[in-house]
């Protein structure tokens, strides 16, 4: 906030600031105004702020509350299972592919020194196009919207006579669609996982590459031992963004009928004692809030963080803050 | 490779309609997105406040949940999305004045969810230019006006261009979600349809209907490749 005030304004003077509260009065009584007609004025004449709407919702006395909030309460479970699932696969899916991508794109340039012409020729060739196929799969299904993704995968598994087994444990819902959501996930995510990775990698100094290859490491090896953990730490930020994206579209899942909070919210705000949709995706939506905020807070901690350790590792100044202290005292 | 074919008029108009979707909401959610923007960076705290919990509220909330309560909860309290039936543009994009709403609400929806993504863009465009700027533009006598006009806007603009071409990328394939919530006859509809109701092979379908889109979003990429690469030299 403060910065930008330095950008666009000077430190506002005694009648710059008189200015401001007088604008922040106005302004204030102006929301004030506008939230009366253009909100609250709908909701109550179209009685929407009613107890009868609310009650199942925020208060505890009501005979529905308990029976509601469990059901949200289960379709929140199956949210958060689905997206860890699918967090997880992401993040195993992605490093493969970037890893894969990156080898790919060395054997390109290999010559296959001990192998007969047409040999050598037949794996240049093959090299090439592995690296030409993983480069239409990671577009296709980067530019594919999600939805159409996880709709595909859940309607071509049956077609291909796959069909994604039941886990359910007693207390652990797994049912076969929830595997659907978390594959169709997966292949997006991954692919920007993987494409994150990878440009993390190709980013880092070709130092880095050629220090490895000069004390012997084989090119799989100084991918795997000093690219990619460089990778991970200067991606951080990004892939916990990315985490904030899989669980926003893991709500998703009602597409597939999978149960999860939103789909089961809005089968609760069909139920002829309830009929409230709008106090129901309220509902919904702060709960979403409330998780993501927290998240994304996680991941501007995480950031700090990497960049206080870069800092860090410069060498220290010579004199240390208690020996300075002492000297001024 | 029949299905796609025999289906190339359903894809073509469903990629036309797709294109309308992207390009209403495109508009709106620019022009929506500076208008929180301007309310951000405003030395007014109630307005900043609005513009803040903006931001908040719809970068944290799935799009999913957002389209539910466009398309079947603002309706409980009459409202339609009807004020995007706007005269003139009901004519070129002929589905903003039909009676069914699903095409506007979808606007809507996507409008107020990418505004938020568009305001973050043009306000870490506006935090990239240097404090220096500005105050050596008021320290040689510029109005607040002229300082906004000639100084600072030409410069947060170079660095809001790329983010701003991500976030339209995102609202292109976001633009899915419609076919789901009643918009009838765009990509995502056609895809389902083919797919489901007329049990074609959905690879195939998968792919015509994956590939429309890149036909969106790849050259949209490549320009901003291209504006990136560009800028990497001037700077």
């Amino acid at each position: 906030m403060s910065q930008q005030g330095a950008v666009l304004y000077d430190v506002p003077g005694p009648r710059a600031r008189r200015v401001t509260t007088i604008v922040s009065l106005l302004a204030g009584l102006a929301l004030l105004v506008g939230a009366y007609f253009l909100v609250y004025r709908p909701l109550a004449d179209a009685g929407e702020l009613s107890m009868d709407k609310w009650g199942p919702l925020i208060d505890p006395g009501n005979e529905l509350f308990g029976q509601v909030w469990r059901r949200l309460g289960d379709g929140l479970r199956a949210t958060l299972l689905a997206a860890v699932f699918a967090i997880v696969f992401s993040l195993l899916v992605g490093t493969l592919l970037a890893v894969l991508r990156l080898q790919l794109r060395q054997l390109r340039t290999r010559r296959y020194a001990g192998l007969s012409r047409p040999l050598a020729l037949a794996a240049r060739g093959l090299g090439t196009g592995l690296g030409w196929l993983t480069r239409v799969f990671v577009e296709v299904f980067r530019g594919a919207p999600v939805v159409i993704t996880i709709f595909f995968v859940w309607r071509v598994l049956p077609e291909l006579g796959l069909r994604p087994p039941d886990l359910s444990m007693p207390g652990l819902p797994l049912p076969s669609l929830m595997w659907s959501l978390v594959i169709g996930l997966t292949l997006y995510n991954g692919v920007v996982i993987g494409e994150i990775l990878r440009s993390g990698m190709q980013g880092l100094p070709r130092g880095q590459t050629e220090a490895a290859q000069a004390i012997g490491l084989s090119s799989l090896q100084t991918t795997l031992r000093i690219l990619l953990p460089q990778a991970y730490r200067i991606m951080l930020p990004a892939l916990i963004s990315q985490l904030v994206v899989v669980l926003k579209d893991t709500a998703l899942g009602f597409i597939i009928t999978y149960s999860e909070v939103m789909r089961t919210a809005n089968l609760l705000a069909e139920n002829p004692q309830l009929r409230n949709p709008l106090q129901m995706y309220a509902v919904v939506g702060v709960i979403f809030i409330l998780v993501n905020y927290t998240l994304s807070k996680l991941a501007g901690y995480v950031e700090r963080r990497v960049a206080r350790g870069r800092r860090t590792a410069i060498p220290p100044p010579a004199a240390a803050p208690e020996e300075v202290a002492a000297v001024v005292r | 490779m029949d299905v796609i074919l025999n289906n190339r008029d359903a894809f073509f108009s469903g990629f036309l309609l797709t294109l309308q979707l992207c390009v209403l909401a495109g508009v709106g959610s620019l022009l929506l997105g500076t208008v929180l923007a301007v309310l951000r960076i405003s030395p007014v705290p109630p307005l900043r406040w609005l513009g803040t919990s903006y931001v908040n509220v719809f970068r944290n909330v799935p799009l999913t949940v957002v389209f539910f309560f466009v398309v079947f909860a603002l309706p409980t309290i009459g409202v339609r999305a009807d004020f995007l039936q706007i005269p003139g543009l009901d004519q070129v994009f002929t589905r903003l004045g039909i009676q069914l709403p699903y095409f506007r609400m979808a606007i809507f929806a996507l409008m107020l969810y990418t505004a938020a993504f568009v305001c973050e863009a043009l306000r870490s465009g506006v935090n990239a230019v240097p404090p220096g700027q500005a105050e050596a533009a008021r320290s040689i006598g510029l109005t607040f006006t002229q300082n906004v006009r000639h100084v600072v806007l030409p410069q947060a603009w170079k660095a809001a261009v790329v983010p701003l071409g991500s976030v339209i990328i995102a609202m292109i394939k976001n633009s899915a979600l419609a076919g789901f919530f009643g918009l009838t006859g765009d990509l995502s509809a056609t895809f389902q349809q083919l797919v489901s109701a007329r049990g074609q092979a959905a690879i195939p379908v998968f792919l015509a209907v994956a590939a429309g889109f890149l036909v969106l979003t790849i050259p949209l990429g490549l320009v901003l490749d291209q504006v990136e690469r560009r800028q990497a030299v001037t700077r």
